[in-house]
């Protein structure tokens, strides 16, 4: 168990606390290489390469924007909420969020 | 007051080596590495970066801010819950608490789901309730949510499964009977790696994670590239991590191929091509850890295939980094001064694209 929060700490993205998950996206529905995926996930959110790991910026971000934060604040979407938004933002298909919005009758 | 440098043997002992031993034991494994796979060994430059890394006096050592890769798993969260056989630490959580665990207080890039047992054969007759699981908890993750398990030939041999048992076979030096026995488990596997991928499709599954690819040999990973190919053909969308076993496919049948390509003694940087021809999206590598031999040794070769197969590759190479594998000791519980060391060399050196 220690060695998975090892790896984490020591060369991991940090997932929803910075940007971790949207570049993981990015290499599982586009297959793109790791600088690739920084640099596309990047221009998307408007933000260098060295910002996509600061907690510091992509907080206020990924607040903004609606994309789920680390800490839970009520009402804030988080989930499949915000994998809808993700899914859109980086124009990708989320095949969670495809079914979610076939459910829901919302437009593909 | 010595100069030695405390570094670790490949079942985890602490040992202090010499700045000159270190430096040996980089080039032996290199040069291992090299000769075996038929690749280039580090340049003196890159094992100078790799002593630094062993070297370096902190208890903890991590990439640099902008160097981070993405972080998957093989069934992690399971271990929040599972007990010493899994690497877990018992404690009383849910498979949806654990996953929401790994993805909140962690920090992990992605989570996973997968089945105590962690092979594809079991999960067939429980299907709904995987997939049930399965859905529920993809409502609530933010992080992609992968489904993994291993292939797992062993599973379909006699006693356990409906083929004659091709380790029994050989011994007895029935090589074609044995053969045939592999292909029609390869067959049965191939079905079921299809039926499960498909049916957590049908539920809205974000990532399939086929872990441990030909830990059976050639025909395992065999019907593991051919149930990736089937499973785009019917679900183009779906994403799959396929991930190999060892740094070269055994040859326990010898001549099965895949698009041409014989697959028995593929090195890793012949593996991700061959991952990346039937379709997959991440490929894996992972590169055997000596337990009678060093660190420095071990992470030299594993960083020397690591290199080989990123630079072969045209999609994500993510490096397995579990017990045992690409540098790690083969223990319970690896030091994270050895894990750490691991993480950062594969990352700098090796350029995976995740681990």
């Amino acid at each position: 168990m220690g060695m998975h929060i090892a790896h984490i700490m020591a060369s991991c993205m940090g997932g929803i606390r910075t940007s971790g998950d949207l570049v993981a996206w990015m290499q599982m529905t586009r297959k793109m290489r790791i600088h690739e995926a920084k640099a596309y996930v990047a221009e998307k959110l408007g933000v260098g390469i060295i910002d996509l790991t600061d907690e510091e910026i992509m907080r206020d971000i990924r607040k903004d924007l609606g994309i789920g934060t680390v800490t839970s604040i009520a009402g804030g979407p988080k989930g499949i909420r915000a994998k809808y938004r993700i899914a859109d933002l980086l124009g990708i298909n989320i095949r969670s969020v495809a079914l979610f919005k076939s459910q829901m009758g919302f437009p593909g | 007051m010595s100069n030695d440098i405390v570094t670790r043997m490949g079942d985890g002992e602490r040992v202090s080596l010499s700045a000159e031993e270190i430096r040996e034991d980089i080039q032996a494994g290199t040069a291992d590495a090299a000769q075996r796979g038929g690749i280039p060994e580090l340049t003196a430059q890159e094992q100078e970066q790799l002593f630094d890394i062993i070297a370096d006096p902190s208890r903890i050592v991590s990439v640099k801010p902008g160097e981070e890769v993405i972080v998957t798993d093989d069934g992690c969260t399971m271990s929040f819950y599972s007990g010493q056989d899994g690497g877990g630490v018992g404690a009383p959580l849910s498979r949806m608490q654990a996953v929401l665990t790994y993805e909140r207080a962690c920090g992990a890039d992605t989570t996973s789901l997968g089945h105590s047992d962690y092979s594809y054969k079991p999960v067939k007759p429980i299907i709904n309730f995987e997939a049930n699981d399965y859905y529920n908890t993809s409502m609530m993750t933010t992080a992609p949510f992968f489904y993994g398990a291993q292939p797992n030939l062993g599973l379909y041999f006699q006693p356990d499964g409906p083929c004659p048992n091709a380790a029994e076979l050989m011994p007895m030096g029935k090589i074609d009977e044995a053969r045939r026995a592999q292909e029609e488990a390869a067959g049965h596997l191939t079905k079921d790696l299809v039926f499960v991928g498909s049916r957590l499709a049908d539920v809205g599954l974000e990532g399939l994670n086929f872990d441990t690819s030909g830990s059976a040999g050639d025909a395992d990973f065999m019907a593991a590239l051919q149930a990736v190919a089937e499973l785009k053909r019917r679900v183009p969308d779906l994403p799959i991590l396929m991930g190999a076993s060892g740094e070269f496919i055994l040859g326990m049948h010898g001549e099965v191929e895949y698009a041409g390509t014989r697959l028995a003694g593929l090195y890793p940087q012949d593996q991700v091509r061959i991952i990346e021809t039937a379709g997959a999206d991440i490929a894996g590598v992972a590169i055997n850890t000596a337990t009678t031999e060093s660190l420095p040794y071990n992470l030299a070769r594993a960083v020397t295939f690591v290199k080989a197969a990123s630079e072969a590759s045209n999609i994500p190479v993510h490096a397995n980094v579990g017990m045992g594998v690409c540098g790690i000791p083969m223990m319970e519980q690896p030091p994270i001064d050895s894990v750490t060391r691991v993480s950062k060399a594969l990352v700098q050196l090796g350029k995976a694209d995740g681990l």
